[in-house]
């Protein structure tokens, strides 16, 4: 028991540790991907001593930089839950990746270790829950900095959450109609046939539409453009951490970036194999590897979306997210059912 | 049971470094409130009105339906995990057109929640 309870904690510290610095670096790709996508060479001064490595520190010097920031509270604002509303957005979104897969299992040490934190019959059902308490955060956020910029930011925010979530869930549950369980650990398992390539995408052509109405509502549940209206710039200056300075906006733009990692993660976990791969069985710590990159590539295809694609006006997103994304998540789930009644 | 031990693990370390992080800030960040700064910020204007104003009942009315369909969406989740299960398995096989039919008439009833939700106008943002 003690041995276990040491092992989750370490898993858990790795865990984090990686998701921070991943965080770290995902801002330094989205700045590049940004200046690349623009015909600019983006940083790539910050380096070591005359190294400059292609603005590699970077993301060091910004967090140096964001410590030594004034740590402001406006005047009019509900204290308690100003300083709250970032830790609320915060740690449910460090909470989620304990459940998702990265690997089989390895020997370290004479030890069989499992490469997941921990797995739960209600896995999918558990992060479900946690990406809905995110919305408090900005929810409180917006409500307690008394600006009425941050207020609509805060509001947009959650009407547009609570709109894709659904469609959110409706698309997990096709998925869950050929997998048969919530638990992801046993959901990657299935995927491993045929040389690590049967993925849920290539067994049943019929998640594809099933996985571009969860890839859409999951770019909205993580606020990322096209959907980026509780932040819109040109309207709402910086929508619900309009007031917000220091650490605090940090605590939000890691939220933030950890959600992009987690939603990539599920979607590779349900529909591109988790960390299955050629040669995987033989060579169990390439697992990680193909896990990383896929998770990588889709992280890629939402920094290509947001910009290349223009920001909706707030009447169409509520319009795409009730009257297309929800009914095509319903036809969705009658048609694999009533398919998968037919084969048996 | 024992698996849900790490959640309460990493409960406790996040709700660590998010606190952690929070008092960092306040003292190592110096501060230097003045009452030009204290105001809330409405690009350099000076705020007009409070924040603390109506809102659109819009919000509140999508929040209502939201949780009508969430709930008829948790009820879908037990039924399509072991929907597989239903029909592989020898015993229950016999019942599975009233286990696929029943769930059949429940996304009717579904829909016709959202079609009537539709032309009550609810979802009409611009009117």
């Amino acid at each position: 028991m003690t041995n276990l309870l040491l092992e989750w904690l370490i898993k858990t510290i790795v865990i984090l540790l990686i998701l921070v610095t991943a965080v770290a670096y995902v801002t330094l790709m989205e700045r590049k991907v940004m200046a690349w996508i623009q015909l600019r060479v983006g940083p790539n001064r910050v380096g070591l001593g005359k190294f400059r490595l292609w603005g590699l520190m970077q993301p060091l010097a910004d967090g140096l930089k964001m410590i030594f920031k004034e740590d402001f509270i406006p005047g009019q604002a509900n204290y308690w839950l100003y300083i709250a509303a970032p830790a609320l957005s915060l740690i449910p979104a460090l909470m989620t990746f304990i459940v998702i897969p990265y690997g089989s299992t390895i020997t370290l040490f004479n030890r069989t270790i499992e490469l997941h934190v921990t797995r739960m019959n209600v896995g999918l059902l558990y992060i479900l829950a946690l990406t809905s308490v995110g919305v408090y955060g900005i929810v409180l956020a917006g409500w307690s900095s008394n600006n009425k910029y941050s207020l609509m930011g805060g509001l947009r925010s959650s009407a547009q959450m609570i709109s894709y979530e659904l469609a959110l869930g409706l698309s997990i549950v096709s998925v869950l109609l050929y997998a048969g369980t919530l638990d992801l650990v046993d959901i990657v398992n299935a995927q491993s046939g045929f040389h690590g390539l049967a993925w849920n995408i290539f067994r049943y052509p019929l998640l594809i539409p099933v996985f571009i109405t969860f890839y859409i509502a999951s770019l909205a549940e993580t606020n990322r453009t096209p959907f980026d209206l509780p932040e819109a710039d040109s309207e709402l200056v910086a929508g619900y951490h309009t007031e917000y300075s220091s650490m605090k906006f940090v605590m939000f733009q890691m939220a933030e970036y950890l959600n992009l990692i987690t939603a990539s993660s599920i979607t590779t976990t349900l529909f591109f194999g988790g960390w299955n791969g050629p040669f995987v069985g033989r060579a169990p710590f390439l697992g990680p590897v193909y896990f990383m990159l896929k998770v990588l590539g889709l992280i890629f295809l939402a920094m290509w979306i947001r910009y290349t694609v223009p920001r909706f006006r707030y009447d169409q997103l509520m319009r795409f997210g009730w009257k297309f994304l929800l009914p095509a998540a319903i036809v969705n789930i009658i048609i694999s059912s009533t398919v998968i009644l037919l084969k048996y | 049971m024992v698996y849900y031990i790490p959640v309460l693990l990493i409960l406790i370390i996040a709700v660590g470094m998010a606190s952690v992080i929070i008092i960092l800030s306040r003292l190592v960040g110096r501060s230097r409130p003045t009452p030009e700064k204290m105001m809330p910020y409405e690009c350099g204007v000076e705020p007009v009105g409070t924040s603390r104003e109506r809102q659109s009942v819009k919000f509140y009315l999508v929040a209502m339906v939201f949780l009508l369909f969430d709930i008829e969406a948790v009820f879908l989740v037990p039924w399509a995990a072991v929907f597989r299960g239903v029909l592989e398995s020898e015993t229950y096989r016999s019942l599975k057109y009233v286990f696929y039919g029943e769930m059949m008439v429940f996304m009717v009833v579904l829909f016709v929640g959202l079609v009537y939700v539709w032309r009550k106008g609810i979802l009409e943002w611009n009117r």
